[in-house]
């Protein structure tokens, strides 16, 4: 934390001296928001789950800016396939963040975050990789980056980074399908209920986060049902079943019986690893990512409410259902894109939490999405347009932005304020600077 | 006529097995390939796409239309002659450097497909030299795609190339793609922008009747 002779400059507004308010905790104003309370401020998440965070390269430059590093200081990369930097404590301080990630032990290559090593992106940005970050150039006739499932190099990428690029997509290994003998187990492979080492990896994850009084954000997202980002089975070595993305796109048209069996066995699955996480951590943890699948594209939702309803939806009901009656959590669902018309579903399916409120999305005007479902959802995302003012608009713009949304989605809480989905790389460090100055000149009730 | 409306109907439904006997059965029924291929097919997609901008079918519908399309191409193709097939024009399409992301770009092939255009596919983490070549080898419009903000920046250098190229005039560009906006698409120098596949067919008309 700065202290009065701390030359590093901070972001965080001063605590008013002499005021009447209650200041709360993080963990308080974050349950504050989920309940649609006004607190003290509204709570602000970075870095707690894997779609509210930022690029390795950006928050480098954030912690250069903010003289937490110096020069050269490599950052840890967290979560490998979108390269998102680690927020440590003291980012976390210097901008007041109110929410911290529990993480499962492996990310989405399947192999642990653990004996880091040295690493730079091509844009310079010095890194520290886990040490089965297993890159190859030498592979890709493009220049770009192959990542390999579990660190394996003997058996073929399951990922790459173009030349030049800052994140990884999924290399897909579709096998030859035959309509007759498609087995539903093929697509489940790799949801597999929580393990005894895992588990025992969360609860003391949990112990030690739990002191720090910040609001804990569970990264289960086990109800990521048809996720495309998961479809093609990044962690997997040798992958069965349908793993292409267009041709699970089609699936769920042409073979809705095989998806639904698939996602049947995968909420069994999902339900055992919750009762166990349950037992494990109890109600230390404020909130559990859900569901990640991505149901609108940029002008219109990609899937059709009736779809939603009968593939989608009973499920997410029983994940909620559960979560519900038998634990003190919240449900969190991401979707990015335009998903207004299926947004009575999804809030009627029983989430608490929305993300990433894609406002630059056809029919997500920030006005009508507080008004018609404020009072049931809390709006988690939504507080600056990723797509074009962070990235391309000017520090003023971003305040500007800022303010109006803070104003908008926080009255009467029901908000946690984040971008709109990670903070991408090559975002001007002034537009990073001013959103968080903005988060805090602003975020204070009332709302002004 | 009737079998040309079923075979219509099979491609909006997005079901390969009925269109391709459909087509099989309006063959038989001595309807002329290209007739088929206009007033079943073209129409059928065509149709999709106006559904699709209308809100009412969604992506996994008209990726099974475009099969549907697809399966009975497969048996059209060798009976129609050269020339009906792609008497609508030449179309280069790609993902630009950088991005992989191709789900919105095949979107759009496929409904040029659907429309009668002959479409080049470069792919993803295309180069500017890659769209330069193709407009030596004719193609009438380019087409490229972007979904990140970090990468649809690479849009200009496209243009910059095929204009460094001298070819700036002999063809159109068009661009969409998630953060894509019609004043980016001014602001870079193309010829035109759509915010879906639908609407992609289109904009490629209009540029080609220019």
């Amino acid at each position: 934390m700065s202290t009065p002779n701390d030359p590093r400059p901070t972001l965080r507004a001063p605590t008013a001296v002499g005021m009447l308010t209650t200041e709360l905790s993080s963990r308080q104003r974050v349950v504050a928001a989920l309940a649609h309370v006004e607190g003290d401020r509204v709570p602000l998440d970075l870095g707690s789950c894997t779609v509210t965070s930022m690029h390795v390269s950006s928050v480098y430059r954030l912690r250069q800016a903010l003289g937490l590093d110096v020069p050269g200081t490599p950052v840890k990369v967290v979560e490998p396939f979108q390269m998102l930097g680690e927020v440590a404590p003291d980012l976390m301080e210097a901008l007041g963040v109110d929410g911290v990630g529990m993480y499962y032990p492996k990310n989405a290559f399947g192999f642990k975050n653990e004996d880091w090593k040295p690493w730079t992106l091509f844009d310079g940005t010095p890194l520290l990789v886990p040490g089965n970050f297993n890159t190859d150039t030498s592979r890709d006739p493009g220049g770009g980056l192959l990542m390999y499932p579990q660190g394996d190099t003997s058996v073929p990428p399951s990922a790459r980074m173009p030349k030049g690029g800052y994140y990884f997509d999924p290399l897909i290994r579709q096998g030859p399908i035959d309509d007759d003998h498609l087995d539903p187990a093929d697509n489940v492979e790799g949801w597999d209920p929580i393990s005894d080492e895992d588990l025992a990896y969360i609860k003391a994850e949990v112990e030690r986060l739990y002191p720090t009084g910040k609001a804990i954000f569970g990264n289960f997202w086990g109800a990521s049902y048809g996720d495309v980002s998961l479809v093609p089975g990044p962690s997997l070595k040798h992958v069965k079943g349908i793993r292409d993305i267009e041709e699970w796109y089609a699936s769920l048209s042409m073979r809705p019986e095989y998806v639904r069996e698939v996602f049947e066995r995968q909420c069994e699955i999902g339900l055992v690893s919750l009762a166990k996480l349950y037992q494990a951590v109890g109600d230390k943890l404020t909130i559990m990512a859900v569901s990640g699948t991505d149901f609108g594209g940029q002008q219109a939702p990609l899937v059709s409410p009736k779809m939603y309803r009968n593939l989608f939806k009973p499920f997410h009901i029983r994940i909620n259902e559960w979560i519900h009656a038998n634990t003190g959590w919240k449900t969190f669902i991401h979707s990015c894109g335009s998903i207004w018309r299926l947004l009575d579903d999804i809030v009627d399916a029983g989430f608490d939490v929305l993300n990433p409120v894609q406002t630059s999305a056809t029919d997500m005007t920030p006005e009508a999405l507080k008004e018609k479902y404020g009072d049931r959802v809390t709006f988690w995302g939504g507080g600056i347009d990723t797509q074009r003012v962070l990235p391309f608009g000017s520090p003023d713009e971003v305040r500007a932005m800022v303010r109006d949304r803070l104003r908008i989605f926080g009255k009467g809480g029901g908000f946690v304020f984040n971008p709109i989905h990670n903070v991408q790389a090559g975002v001007p460090i002034e537009n990073i600077l001013a959103l968080y100055k903005a988060v805090n000149d602003f975020r204070t009730y009332p709302l002004g | 006529m009737a079998v040309l409306d079923e075979v219509r109907q099979a491609v909006v439904d997005g079901q390969p097995r009925v269109a391709v006997s459909k087509v099989t059965q309006a063959l038989e029924e001595g309807i002329a390939p290209d007739v088929l291929l206009h007033e079943g097919l073209i129409a059928g997609m065509k149709e999709v796409g106006q559904l699709f901008e209308e809100g009412e079918v969604f992506v996994p519908e008209m990726l099974v239309a475009a099969r549907a399309m697809n399966a009975t191409m497969a048996i059209l193709k060798p009976l129609l002659i050269e020339g009906e097939i792609s008497s609508a024009g030449k179309v280069a399409i790609g993902t630009v450097q950088g991005d992989l992301h191709d789900i919105g770009k095949n979107l759009v092939l496929m409904m040029l497909e659907g429309s009668g255009y002959e479409v080049v596919d470069l792919g993803t983490d295309v180069p500017p030299e890659r769209f330069v070549e193709a407009v030596h080898q004719g193609a009438q419009v380019v087409a490229m795609s972007a979904l990140l903000t970090t990468t649809m920046t690479n849009m200009k250098l496209v243009v910059d190339a095929i204009t460094q190229a001298g070819l700036r005039d002999k063809v159109r560009i068009i661009v969409g793609g998630a953060p894509i906006t019609r004043s980016y698409a001014e602001e870079i120098g193309a010829d035109g922008y759509s915010a879906d596949a639908s609407k992609a067919v289109r904009t490629v008309a209009e540029l080609l009747t220019v």
